[in-house]
């Protein structure tokens, strides 16, 4: 009886947007990344949250079978953090016919969550940016943990679903959308590519955490720079939903 | 029109001939035609009265000076040479009608409102008639008049039609009315007594009665140009007679919620025969149903600000039920199904006719998909497990109002409201004395002692207190319906009965979430009551937390599945009027908010006179683990012991559902799947747009567990600051993106 623990933001039993079908998800605590756009701050600190058993957590998900067309989401926070959690529960799930999906930002070297990633059916690979400046700028680290993953998955054959924030004066640049779908373009894993604007609904959080916000005067973007996008995308080929 | 025959062609057995001839469909929506040019100009129409309604102030015109009767006023009409189903309640267009045999003060009060004055030819008639309302109060002890002025009984029909009587309207087009009124004579000759009782009396005045009735109903047909003694011909006969069937019960009573039934399968059996013999085309038969659909949704009852403040926006509650599953396993969708649900597009979404779909997981996947597509774009769509009801009530049972099922033409109830257990719990803490007024309305208990509540003392007198609640609630019903019976009889909808019917007694209860949310923290975690001057507990203060109904949670869902158990069992015991089968429902419509103002502050932490969470849902803000976690403790409660309904109100943005529309509508299908697959009986699905949101920030109690999903986000919306609100509604219903 393994006695692994992990800790646990939050449950969200009817998940209809990470991954294909209705979902349960389990964000996870704790992230290595600040970026500046979260919108689930209250996830960072890896002492917070509430300590469960992956036997626990897997007996709940039990049971919503009936109503989980999709499968099981592991969130956060970054749930790399708690490679051995993430594997021993995915394995759970694969032996029980539940599909499973990591939605990571790849922030952590796969060396130490190999097990994790290859129990994953589907990676949900947010990509925050190519150019590594960016990324620091804004998260706080550079992307190669995430290429790597990338890399890794194409290598062994695996799907992606890549995700890309699209925020106006930081990655809602055309030469930079251009850069990132002409990247992606040699990717065959990757099954899909979902643009997301973003949103600035996290931003009371980060005042309940007296943590300065510093997109207050970024737009949103609109109706029509989203569309630009996604064109962008369909252009290089890349499977972009509508 | 030649039907495959049965016993149906021997006996009353509209079952059966809808059984013999009825064709299940399982191809998708692309037969559907859209509104014809007619249908377009005669909703225009229709549509700008409804404006001028509005603008009036709620009600266009009345008649103050004709008593409302089957064939009292002169055929009305909205636009004679457009319309190809005709009849109104009264000589014109929304001019509604006065109904004084439930209560004639309920019609002053009403006409006052709108700055009318009765008749004073009507006021002369009730100085020597008595009504429902007189002989209800003439009858009603001190303790009963207690009860409801403190209200831990509220909404009883005593001074207002009972409704919740579904007449099997579908009699009048398959058989006409001289096969029916043959058939009641018949039944009064046969009948068989020992005695003349009080029983066989009232048993054979009631039959004279309806018999009268059908004779009036053909009366009214004729002034409308019609002869409806013989059986409809085709499809727009059978719309046509049916309809002056529910057109007679809506002239005769204005009932709380007069439901139409279950029509729309049997009505396909006309029309897939008009389709074959080339009688008529689908744009045809659509329109029919488009005008047919148009009349209900103008049906009109004049009623008082009191009874609009507890069931907001002016209801009328014709229910028609739609699809389910017949007992040989074939499903019961038929094209009718669909053109039905397709007046929502045509005519544009509308809460009347309240359309319910009967749910069952082997339903075709083409009508599951097209129902939850429908939800997401009117929210206009209720629906209820069909497995849970076939088992009670077989294949041909309808829902009258919103969540009570019944055996069309074999079954009527008595419609009871319900009882506050919010406050019968506060009252087994001060001893039966209201929290409000002080009075001491209940039994004299000891009331609590001691600095925290302790668990077992509170639930020993709270049975005590629902053994008399229980025990008064139920006599106090059995005055109403004998007075109801006696002074304002429904003669046109039983008529269209069977003479040897079940009656039930429907008791409901109020307050069921907070109830449970109130025991769960006394028991689990420490609850010290605050006493006033007049040693009252008035306030509570809660150390530490407690598992809260909604979250899936076996410690607190146990409670309130027991609490739905005793409080029936408590019911049971209880003697009837005239042997009805005693049931409750958990439904409060919009009246929770009513009652959370009547409610002093409770146990679990909800301030006085806050709004109760609608009828079984969870209270707002408090299920923390998404919707399905909180379908799953709503599916927890016992059908058999509420076998009059439980009713979950779910609301969700559209992006929550899916990114794309596909997924949408797949995932809300099989949401709907699981929710009745782990025994949910009813669910309203609200689908939210930007104008609900704003609706949502003033009135926070009318959206429980309204979550906004971006994408790894949620969070609940009546949680947020109205400043945060703003900005999630500008964000969720994205003009920007």
């Amino acid at each position: 009886m393994s006695t692994i623990k992990g800790r646990i933001h939050s449950v969200e039993t009817f998940g209809a947007l990470d991954g294909p079908g209705v979902r349960y998800l389990l964000f996870l605590q704790g992230c290595p990344l600040q970026c500046l756009y979260c919108h689930n701050p209250d996830s960072w600190d890896p002492k917070d949250g509430q300590v469960r058993t992956v036997e626990e957590v897997f007996a709940d998900i039990q049971r919503y079978r009936s109503f989980l067309s999709g499968g099981v989401t592991l969130s956060g926070g970054e749930p790399l953090m708690q490679p051995e959690f993430c594997e021993a529960l995915f394995t759970l799930c694969r032996e029980h016919g539940i599909h499973t999906a990591l939605d990571t930002a790849g922030s952590l070297p796969l060396s130490v969550c190999k097990e994790a990633v290859d129990l994953a059916d589907l990676i949900l690979l947010d990509l925050k940016a190519m150019d590594p400046d960016d990324c620091k700028r804004l998260t706080g680290r550079d992307n190669h943990n995430a290429i790597s993953l990338l890399d890794y998955r194409e290598a062994s054959n695996m799907p992606v679903w890549v995700r890309h924030v699209l925020v106006p004066g930081i990655t809602l640049k055309e030469e930079k959308l251009r850069e990132m779908a002409n990247f992606l373009k040699g990717y065959t894993c990757v099954q899909r590519v979902e643009l997301l604007p973003f949103h600035k609904m996290g931003e009371y959080k980060w005042e309940q955490l007296g943590r300065p916000y510093t997109l207050t005067d970024t737009p949103q973007p609109t109706r029509e720079e989203v569309a630009r996008a996604k064109a962008i995308f369909r252009d290089a080929e890349l499977p972009i939903p509508s | 029109m030649s039907f495959k025959t049965g016993t149906w062609n021997n006996t009353i057995d509209v079952r059966n001939f809808i059984n013999k001839n009825y064709t299940p469909y399982d191809g998708d929506d692309s037969f559907l035609t859209p509104p014809t040019e007619r249908t377009k100009q005669l909703w225009e129409e229709v549509s700008s009265l409804m404006k001028k309604e509005t603008a009036v102030g709620g009600v266009l015109d009345i008649d103050a000076s004709t008593i409302s009767d089957i064939d009292a006023y002169q055929p009305g009409y909205i636009d004679k040479e457009r319309e190809t189903i005709v009849g109104l309640q009264t000589d014109a267009p929304l001019k509604r009608a006065i109904m004084p045999f439930g209560g004639i003060r309920m019609v002053r009060t009403s006409l006052k409102n709108y700055n009318r004055e009765m008749d004073p030819e009507v006021e002369k008639v009730f100085q020597y008639r008595k009504t429902h309302n007189d002989g209800v109060f003439d009858v009603y002890t001190d303790e009963m008049k207690r009860a409801r002025n403190n209200g831990i009984i509220t909404g009883l029909p005593d001074a207002y039609g009972r409704g919740r009587i579904i007449g099997d309207y579908r009699r009048v087009a398959l058989y006409g009315v001289d096969y029916l009124i043959e058939q009641k004579k018949k039944s009064l000759q046969d009948y068989s007594y020992e005695v003349m009782d009080e029983a066989s009396i009232r048993h054979r005045e009631e039959i004279s009665d309806q018999i009268k009735a059908l004779h009036q109903l053909k009366a009214m047909a004729a002034s409308y140009g019609f002869d409806i003694s013989q059986p409809a011909q085709d499809t727009k006969e059978a719309i046509q007679w049916l309809y002056f069937g529910y057109l007679a019960a809506v002239k005769e009573q204005n009932g709380a919620a007069m439901s139409l039934g279950r029509v729309s399968t049997f009505l396909d059996i006309y029309a897939e025969k008009d389709l074959q013999e080339g009688r008529y085309t689908e744009e045809e038969i659509q329109e029919f149903v488009d005008h047919f659909v148009m009349k209900l949704r103008m049906v009109r009852f004049l009623r008082t600000p009191s009874y609009d403040e507890l069931f907001s926006g002016d209801p009328t509650w014709v229910t028609e039920s739609i699809g389910g599953m017949s007992t040989d396993g074939r499903h019961m969708v038929t094209k009718m199904s669909y053109r039905f649900l397709h007046t929502l597009v045509n005519l544009g979404p509308a809460p009347e006719p309240n359309m319910t779909v009967l749910w069952s997981r082997r339903l075709p996947q083409n009508f599951k998909n097209f129902c939850a597509r429908l939800s997401i774009e009117t929210s206009s769509i209720q629906y209820e497990s069909d497995s849970l009801m076939r088992r009670k009530f077989g294949d041909d049972y309808a829902i009258a109002c919103c969540v009570s099922a019944m055996r069309v033409g074999k079954q009527m109830q008595f419609f009871g409201a319900r009882a506050n257990l919010a406050k019968a719990l506060l009252y087994a803490i001060n001893g039966g004395r209201d929290e409000k007024t002080g009075d001491q309305v209940g039994p004299e208990l000891l009331a609590v002692r001691g600095k925290y509540l302790d668990y077992d003392d509170v639930m020993k007198k709270f049975s005590a207190i629902l053994d008399w609640l229980s025990k008064l609630y139920m006599n106090t019903l059995n005055v109403i319906h004998y007075m109801h019976d006696k002074y304002c009889y429904e003669r046109i909808q039983m008529a269209l009965h069977d003479e040897e019917i079940v009656r039930t007694e429907a008791c409901g209860i109020a307050g069921l979430s907070v109830v449970a949310d109130s025991l769960s923290a006394i028991k689990y975690a420490k609850v010290r009551p605050i006493r006033d001057e007049r040693d009252i507990v008035v306030d509570f203060e809660i150390e530490g937390d407690y598992p809260k109904f909604g979250n899936n949670d076996p410690r607190v869902d146990s409670i309130a599945v027991d609490v739905v158990k005793t409080f029936m069992q408590k019911l049971r015991r209880q003697r009837t009027y005239r042997g009805a089968i005693a049931t409750q429902s958990v439904l409060t419509i919009t009246s929770n908010v009513v009652y959370g103002k009547k409610t002093g502050s409770t146990p679990d932490g909800r301030k006085l006179g806050e709004p109760f969470a609608p009828g079984a849902n969870p209270m707002h803000g408090r299920d923390e683990n998404g919707c399905v976690a909180s379908m799953m403790s709503v599916a927890k409660l016992p059908y058999d012991y509420s076998e009059d309904g439980i009713s979950y109100t779910f609301s969700i943005v559209p992006d929550a559902l899916g990114r794309e529309e596909e997924d949408k509508t797949k995932n809300l299908a099989s949401l709907l799947d699981g929710y009745f697959g782990e025994g949910g009986h009813h669910i309203n699905v609200n689908v939210l747009n930007r104008d609900v949101l704003l609706d949502a920030m003033d009135h926070p109690e009318k959206y429980p567990q309204l979550t906004i999903r971006v994408s790894g986000y949620a969070v609940n919306f009546i949680k947020l600051t109205r400043e945060q609100q703003m900005d999630v509604i500008n964000r969720t219903f994205h003009t920007r993106f």
